[in-house]
């Protein structure tokens, strides 16, 4: 009896949890459905129908990569570049865990899948928002983080379907990529006064790029960011805040 | 210029793509245990990084652009200009991508064919 008791608090436990954090993800709702959406579209552009684009979706959960990942499916086999293109790109990701290590002391066996599922979405939405009075931390976490997932399976899950039925001119789609950065940038550029991190990662990325050529200049180009970053420091953190 | 993977190889890329994006994700969890205090340093890379990377990223979408050969990055340069344009004026994230990745289809199809 007593058992079964706990089993049903622990269930209701969960609905409230889910309930409060649905709210909170509806604008992640609509980025994924969209930028899904769009992956799964451009997907179909290159022959990869709802199965393939289904399972990166779920199994790696990184929007920008997998929208690289189309230019990598499309080139010669390199596996080793992939991994160290996807570690450079997602280096930032290093840093969302740091921001979250307090917050997710508490997550138990649920931790994982939050480590797995801090996108940059989620990390925006978690790292800002505490759980309602009342409602279980950890599985408050878990849905957030589990919802946005689903929108961005469900968003590229339709891109597929919708690649395969609709005949439309695609030419140009993957700008989506570019826009979705420049918006970012935009973004980052009017909420800090400084800049100086941003001017030094479009201009070493520029001069890498006529220096070493679009085929090899993203290793030398984290690489002078790094540089850079580190020789400035004192500059950087002199200047109010980053 | 498909160049289409076996799927061994494709199965290897995704593999690929998921180790990286897991490590990376994982790493500062293993790394900085709650009890250990996180170095400055590494503090101060968190804080600057993400402003360089997007930069980095930005670069990266249009290394394919010719400056020299025509339309001379003309499409990208205007719907570059629009997307902050209108993200400045309406500060919508969806109307910002999706017009600008409109602007840039129409332009590339239809006008710098």
């Amino acid at each position: 009896m007593k058992s079964e008791n706990k089993t049903e608090n622990e269930k209701g436990m969960r609905r409230k949890a889910l309930k409060a954090a649905f709210p909170l993800t509806i604008p992640v709702l609509t980025g994924y459905l969209f930028l899904g959406i769009g992956f799964g579209v451009l997907m179909s552009t290159i022959g990869y129908g709802f199965g393939w684009t289904v399972l990166m979706s779920a199994s790696i959960f990184a929007g920008s990569i997998q929208y690289i990942a189309i230019t990598l499916l499309t080139s010669a086999f390199n596996p080793l570049y992939a991994l160290l293109l996807t570690v450079l790109v997602n280096a930032r990701h290093l840093f969302y865990g740091i921001a979250m290590l307090e917050r997710f002391k508490g997550a138990g066996r649920l931790k994982p899948y939050l480590i797995f599922g801090l996108t940059d979405e989620t990390f925006s939405l978690l790292s800002t928002t505490e759980p309602p009075e009342g409602i279980n931390r950890k599985w408050f976490q878990f849905f957030v983080t589990a919802l946005d997932h689903s929108y961005w399976i469900t968003g590229s899950g339709l891109g597929a379907l919708i690649g395969a039925l609709l005949d439309f001119n695609t030419k140009g789609l993957d700008f989506v990529l570019t826009a979705l950065f420049v918006v970012i940038l935009t973004e980052q550029w009017r909420g800090t006064k400084n800049h100086i991190p941003a001017l030094i990662g479009l201009g070493a990325t520029a001069l890498c790029l006529v220096i070493f050529g679009p085929t090899n200049f993203m290793i030398p180009a984290m690489l002078l960011i790094l540089a850079l970053l580190t020789l400035l420091r004192g500059r950087i953190e002199g200047r109010a805040k980053v | 210029m498909n160049l289409t993977l076996t799927t061994p190889q494709l199965l290897i890329t995704i593999g690929a793509l998921i180790l990286g994006t897991v490590a990376t994700r994982f790493l500062p969890f293993l790394l900085f245990p709650p009890h250990k205090k996180t170095p400055s340093y590494v503090l101060y890379l968190g804080k600057a990084l993400p402003y360089a990377v997007i930069g980095l990223l930005v670069v990266f979408c249009l290394k394919g652009v010719s400056l020299t050969a025509s339309p001379h990055g003309l499409p990208e340069l205007i719907a570059i200009l629009c997307i902050v344009l209108v993200h400045l004026w309406k500060s919508n994230v969806l109307v910002s991508i999706g017009g600008g990745t409109l602007v840039y289809m129409l332009l590339v199809q239809y006008i710098f064919v």
